[in-house]
């Protein structure tokens, strides 16, 4: 099975990398561009039914700092995960 | 003063430390590889700076879970004296040893220069060797070094006098200016700025001196 992981910056911490590709969206034309905030995409291959719980464990222990940063976690089965 | 350097891939600043250690508290430190999962029976631990692992996730965030650690985060609880610069911050942070992170510098440059610190905290084992509210000048290098932590934890620091170090001028987009934070019980302290480096004035200055003759004396 194969897992996808989101890991966002939380809304109150500012985020200069966001700006700085915001900026310069903003120079290239794409005015329509309001705001762009940076992230994280982690791709994880996993052994056949994993629990969720066990990917919340990596998450909270090492992939995210939940100080400043929210997780989100989608789980692929099937086609999906081809 | 018997003390470890934590050394971990990547590490940079821990010969310096060792040299500053050496010089001002007299016995030389014993350098510990992350990978130990003990640590010898010293009263000080130094978390240098440098790039661990390559910054990879986020700065501190693998070494935060080196083998050593857990052997690191007992001593913190036991009131060995555990003292993290730059890296080594980030590194007690991502650990949650001590409160909040280090968010990449608001300008987004790497700031490598001297800069203006006051000692907000001068009865700290780390501090006592300095005035309190003197200005001194510390060098930074760093590019992760804007400490963010939640309104309600700012506010907790300040108002258990847990901000020991702050920037005398705009540096990196740290919330109240903050460079040098301690936990409640005062033996642990993660600063971004590098005493290490400014021990002799051969070296451009001695601010950093008194902050190793402060531990000396403490742990003497």
């Amino acid at each position: 099975m194969k897992a996808q992981i989101f890991i966002t910056l939380k809304s109150g911490v500012l985020d200069p990398q966001g700006k700085a590709v915001h900026h310069a969206l903003g120079a290239l034309g794409f005015e329509e561009a309001e705001d762009v905030r940076q992230g994280k995409f982690i791709e994880m291959e996993l052994a056949d039914g994993t629990p969720r719980e066990r990917i919340e464990q990596m998450c909270e222990k090492l992939l995210a700092n939940t100080v400043i940063e929210n997780y989100d976690i989608r789980i692929l089965s099937g086609e999906d995960a081809a | 003063m018997k003390a470890a350097v934590v050394v971990f891939p990547g590490s940079n600043c821990d010969r310096d430390m060792a040299v500053a250690i050496e010089k001002i508290g007299g016995v030389k430190p014993q350098m510990v590889w992350h990978g130990e999962t003990d640590l010898p029976d010293v009263d000080l631990i130094a978390l240098p700076g440098g790039f661990s692992y390559g910054d990879y996730l986020r700065t501190g965030a693998i070494a935060a879970n080196s083998p050593i650690m857990s052997a690191v985060k007992k001593a913190a609880e036991e009131g060995r004296h555990v003292f993290g610069v730059c890296n080594g911050f980030q590194m007690l942070a991502e650990a949650q040893i001590l409160p909040g992170a280090l968010l990449r510098n608001s300008g987004l440059d790497y700031v490598c220069r001297d800069v203006d610190l006051v000692v907000e905290d001068s009865e700290t084992p780390f501090t006592l060797a300095y005035e309190g509210g003197e200005t001194i000048r510390i060098p930074v290098a760093h590019h992760d070094g804007n400490y963010f932590a939640d309104e309600d934890t700012l506010d907790r620091l300040e108002g258990e006098g847990q901000v020991v170090f702050r920037y005398g001028e705009a540096v990196n987009g740290s919330q109240r200016n903050i460079a040098g934070i301690r936990n409640k019980r005062g033996n642990v302290l993660g600063m971004m700025p590098h005493p290490e480096r400014l021990i002799e004035d051969e070296l451009g200055g001695a601010d950093g001196r008194r902050l190793f003759e402060g531990l000396a004396k403490t742990l003497s």
